[in-house]
């Protein structure tokens, strides 16, 4: 019976053994401002730290306020050195709540999305 | 009187299956259980509402101890694998030790079970997912005298589905974590009776109510958890049977299983308590454990695809 069990245990840390490292699904980590926030005042950069390298041609991050209105800059990058973290500048800001949306793939080709909010303070 | 005719009403199931399946093609499934930005774990008690590249080694299982005060050990291995981005099939089997009250104990496989699966929806924005499937167990596929395996094939027509509450109003954000998962199946036993005692169609329906501390962090609001705790989810799963047909003097039976998922980069932790529901479901209480890899984050490029992508 033990021998049963310990020999499906091996078996399955086997499997993980054998895998690859450092690639699946991209899942946000932190973001800045945090997920849910409220900041006192209007924030340059929106960044996104991911847990997976992402791939930058097909990652994307888009900030829009509570009428719709899309008010990032459009300058999505992967800064150098940091292949999980995406940055969006943003327009000068007044107090209210933004959604940020994103969608990433990961260098191993997952796709993953996402949206939260944050407020900047009244 | 036996028979091992497949029934008309197991015919016309598959048929509305198969016709429902082809009328609604899905958004592109994707290797486990995502829609949208939700993600569901794979459970332990309650069917998954997605096709996927995973396998559980093992699924270890200490149930109640019995009506007639048997005891028993079970350990199941089971893999799920996608042959499209749509279409997948289940198998999976077990070893189970018993050990009837003053008799010896006795071990074996118990019956195979196998299911082609199709993904009929997958909604993003509303975090929900649907999949039908054929559940097989097989006759004579395990030790039927010693272990009660089954000695007759039992064809069960089944729909799950997933609904995640990410679209609850701003004000009831902080119930956007939650997520539900169930299944309804319909057991269709290809022959009447075995050794005198009948084989009932049994209705099956469970579900399982998650709080997604990982949802809680990236999409509601990030309180400050970090890894182990940002990745567990804790759960309830439900499930029961109950004899439709055939079944005079049986009682419906189930259980309720607590528990909690740790949920990693490439596989999950998921352990729960078995309480049965009512005395014909079992005495005292049981546990369950499984170790579950995500194959396709392990082998994205091989393995972890479909099978018409390798």
């Amino acid at each position: 019976m033990r021998k049963i069990i310990e020999a499906a245990m091996a078996a399955g840390i086997c499997v993980l053994a054998i895998g690859p490292a450092a690639q699946a699904h991209a899942i946000l980590d932190h973001a800045s401002p945090g997920v849910g926030s409220t900041v006192a005042a209007a924030p340059p950069v929106v960044s996104l730290s991911f847990t997976q390298e992402l791939e930058p041609a097909f990652s994307s991050v888009t900030i829009t306020d509570a009428s719709g209105q899309r008010v990032d800059l459009g300058n999505v990058q992967v800064p150098p050195g940091a292949p999980a973290e995406l940055r969006v500048g943003l327009r000068p800001l007044p107090p209210g709540t933004y959604t940020v949306s994103w969608r990433v793939v990961s260098v191993d080709t997952h796709p993953t999305e996402g949206r939260f909010q944050f407020t900047i303070g009244r | 009187m036996s028979s091992y005719r497949l029934t008309a009403g197991a015919a016309r199931a598959a048929l509305v299956f198969a016709i429902i399946g082809t009328a609604m093609p899905p958004e592109r499934a994707a290797g486990h259980g995502f829609a949208g930005q939700r993600f569901f774990p794979a459970t332990i008690l309650t069917d998954d509402p997605f096709v996927a590249d995973e396998v559980s080694l093992p699924t270890i299982t200490r149930p109640p101890t019995g009506l007639d005060r048997s005891q028993e050990l079970g350990i199941d291995i089971d893999l799920a694998k996608r042959i499209t981005p749509d279409l997948g099939f289940t198998i999976g089997q077990g070893w189970t030790h018993l050990k009837p009250k003053d008799l010896p104990g006795v071990t074996g496989l118990t019956g195979l079970n196998t299911a082609p699966q199709y993904q009929l929806f997958i909604d993003g924005p509303h975090e929900a997912l649907g999949l039908v499937g054929l559940n097989v167990g097989w006759a004579h596929t395990g030790r039927v005298a010693a272990l009660g395996a089954p000695d007759v094939t039992t064809l069960s027509p089944t729909f799950n589905f997933g609904k995640g509450f990410g679209d609850l109003a701003p004000e009831l954000a902080v119930l956007r974590p939650f997520a539900i998962t169930g299944n309804v199946g319909f057991d269709f036993p290809t022959k009447t009776e075995s050794a005198g005692t009948p084989n009932p169609n049994n209705l099956n329906y469970g579900f399982a109510l998650e709080y997604s501390l990982p949802y809680l962090q990236c999409c509601v609001k990030d309180i400050g958890l970090r890894e182990p705790f940002s990745r567990l989810i804790p759960l309830v799963e439900v499930a029961f049977t109950t004899p439709v047909t055939r079944g005079e003097g049986v009682q419906t039976v189930g259980t309720i299983q607590p528990g909690i998922i740790w949920s990693g980069t490439y596989f999950q932790i998921g352990a729960e308590a078995i309480l049965p529901v009512n005395k014909a479901s079992g005495r005292g209480f049981g546990g369950v454990v499984q170790f579950h890899v995500y194959l396709d984050d392990l082998f994205p490029r091989s393995i972890g695809k479909p099978i018409s992508e390798w």
